[in-house]
């Protein structure tokens, strides 16, 4: 691969983030540099409160960093914006909307003909297979399927950027399997960037490309691994289990050498 | 092997038996849940008329009419024919004037309560402003502005316009702001990362996930419309149920003040059921927001 195509897509540089909880100020970022290329699935793991959330809305635009900068294609950011789309672990749908409405939300923003608008619900509708329900209320959907309709939405909004907050957190064990499977086939047919926050060490090394694990207090980034395993991946073979347990060891040494200091 | 397709057919049959034996029962059920519903419903406001005729027999009273006296009253008051005297049927003018004035009041305070209330609820800025006002001037009675409101308005139905649109206005405000304040900040999010921005905003994410709250409001403040109109007809109009009432009190015809009690009731909850079912339609939607 040549310099041009590895050159980052998207560069988080020198984030930083401070919240004011009453008189306190609390550290959720250290110093964050993290370029992503383009087309990468990139999962962020840690224990919760290491700022992974935090740096994903950062990313999204909704919430400004301390210090620093995110700069999309050379672009800085400077809030949300529809080449970023958010899928959320309690979907955010828009519940007066029916699945075809919200995923046709994003194209009505930017003032399309109907036409257009109808063409392109049609076509992210197939995408995640909700045809039959394209009419439902997500009301009367279950989480999978709500979960569907937030990544077409993002999807028909022309996002180049997925970013995903624990999205398969909320889903029973199958459900997850299955969304784990069309999400990647998403990811393949699209070519879109994602980054996937995780707490689950299985998830983020049958996904991504590459796993980013960071840590509390203030969070920050402890390692960049690489997942070089082919894919399809299989969860129950011994290649997947050397790196899950690898990225495991990784995630848990860390922990237990905080925990060795707060005792010290 | 045809036995054992022959058993398998009649496990199936049987199945089916069952099925359409428990679908049966459920279907009665209902039924029988819904003449439950129409017997206790009705039957406890016809007890109510019963005893009221059973304690006006009992005690002889000349005061308060018995329910017979009082449906002359409503058919003298509705078709004429009976007294033959300023009321008799007189009772169109009188529900239409009080209606102009129950709906002018009404529909004035949601064309501005509930702009407001999406404004305080989303912008800081206004509710700074308008929030102190509001719950400094909140807690004084309707019926306080009565003098206030005449000198303003007049004798006439401005006053009473006016009125009912104070009784109104607090609660489809309040709950405006309530609803706002309570959509998931999520979906606020999720829209402006669609490319959904400004007054867009209001018109596409904050009304629409307010509505629930909305509705609430607007149920309340008709019930308020309703309630004040009687206060709002006190200001010396000559038409209009609450002034019925009003002119059966001075008349010492209690008769005349039972049946104008009446027609409000009747009006107030059939304007009530209009409003549910415009919920249930624009609410869809929502399962639990749903009667």
């Amino acid at each position: 691969m040549n310099d041009a195509e590895r050159r980052p897509y998207l560069a988080i540089g020198g984030v930083t983030k401070r919240f004011a909880v009453g008189d306190e100020e609390i550290e959720a970022l250290g110093r964050i540099d993290l370029t992503i290329d383009k087309g990468q699935f990139a999962c962020l793991i840690g224990a919760s409160g290491c700022g992974k959330s935090t740096l994903l809305r950062i990313v999204a635009g909704f919430e400004e960093p301390t210090n620093g900068g995110i700069s999309v294609h050379g672009n800085a950011i400077t809030g949300p914006g529809s080449d970023r789309g958010m899928v959320f672990q309690d979907y955010a749908l828009f519940p007066w909307m029916t699945v075809r409405e919200n995923i046709a939300f994003g194209p009505r923003q930017r003032g399309l003909v109907k036409k257009e608008i109808n063409a392109i619900a049609d076509k992210y509708i197939k995408l995640v297979g909700l045809e039959r329900f394209a009419d439902r209320f997500p009301s009367q959907l279950s989480g999978g399927m709500k979960q569907r309709v937030a990544i077409a939405r993002v999807l028909a909004n022309d996002a180049n950027i997925l970013l995903m907050d624990e999205p398969f957190g909320a889903l029973d064990a199958l459900t997850r399997e299955q969304l784990q499977d069309e999400l990647l086939q998403i990811w393949t047919r699209t070519g879109v960037t994602v980054i996937f926050v995780t707490h689950s060490v299985e998830e983020a090394v049958l996904l991504a490309d590459r796993v980013v694990v960071m840590t509390a207090g203030p969070g920050r980034i402890d390692a960049d691994l690489a997942i070089e395993l082919s894919r399809p991946r299989d969860v129950s073979s011994p290649e997947f289990n050397a790196v899950r347990r690898s990225v495991s060891e990784r995630l848990t040494s860390h922990m237990s050498r905080r925990e060795l200091r707060s005792a010290a | 092997m045809d036995e054992v397709a022959g058993k398998a057919l009649d496990g199936g049959t049987l199945h089916a038996a069952h099925a359409e034996e428990s679908v049966k029962l459920r279907r009665r059920r209902r039924t029988l849940d819904r003449i439950r519903g129409i017997v206790l419903g009705v039957g406890f406001p016809v007890l109510l008329v019963v005893l009221w005729d059973l304690a006006v027999r009992y005690t002889e009273t000349r005061l308060i009419p018995s329910p017979r006296e009082v449906a002359v009253m409503m058919y003298d008051f509705t078709f004429g024919g009976i007294y033959d005297d300023a009321f008799s049927g007189t009772i169109v003018t009188h529900i239409l004037r009080s209606m102009e004035r129950v709906y002018g009041g009404f529909f004035t305070a949601a064309a501005l309560g509930i702009p407001l209330g999406l404004m305080i609820g989303r912008v800081k800025v206004v509710r700074q402003l308008l929030d102190p006002t509001i719950s400094l001037l909140r807690p004084i009675p309707v019926t306080a502005w009565l003098p206030l409101s005449m000198i303003l308005f007049g004798l006439g139905p401005n006053a009473a316009i006016f009125l009912v649109f104070l009784g109104a206005f607090y609660p489809i405000l309040l709950n405006t702001i309530f609803g706002v304040r309570s959509v998931d900040p999520r979906l606020f999010e999720a829209a402006s990362m669609l490319g959904c921005t400004g007054s867009a905003m209001f018109r596409q994410i904050v009304l629409p996930a307010s509505m629930p709250a909305i509705f609430n409001g607007l149920r309340l403040g008709h019930g308020f419309a309703w309630i004040l109109i009687v206060v709002g007809e006190m200001t010396g109009v000559p038409t209009g149920l609450g002034s019925v009432i009003m002119d059966g009190r001075t008349l010492s015809r209690t008769d005349l003040a039972i049946v104008g009690m009446i027609v409000i009731g009747v009006l107030g909850f059939l304007t009530d059921r209009v409003i549910v079912k415009l919920n249930n339609r624009v609410l869809s939607w929502s399962p639990q927001h749903h009667e």
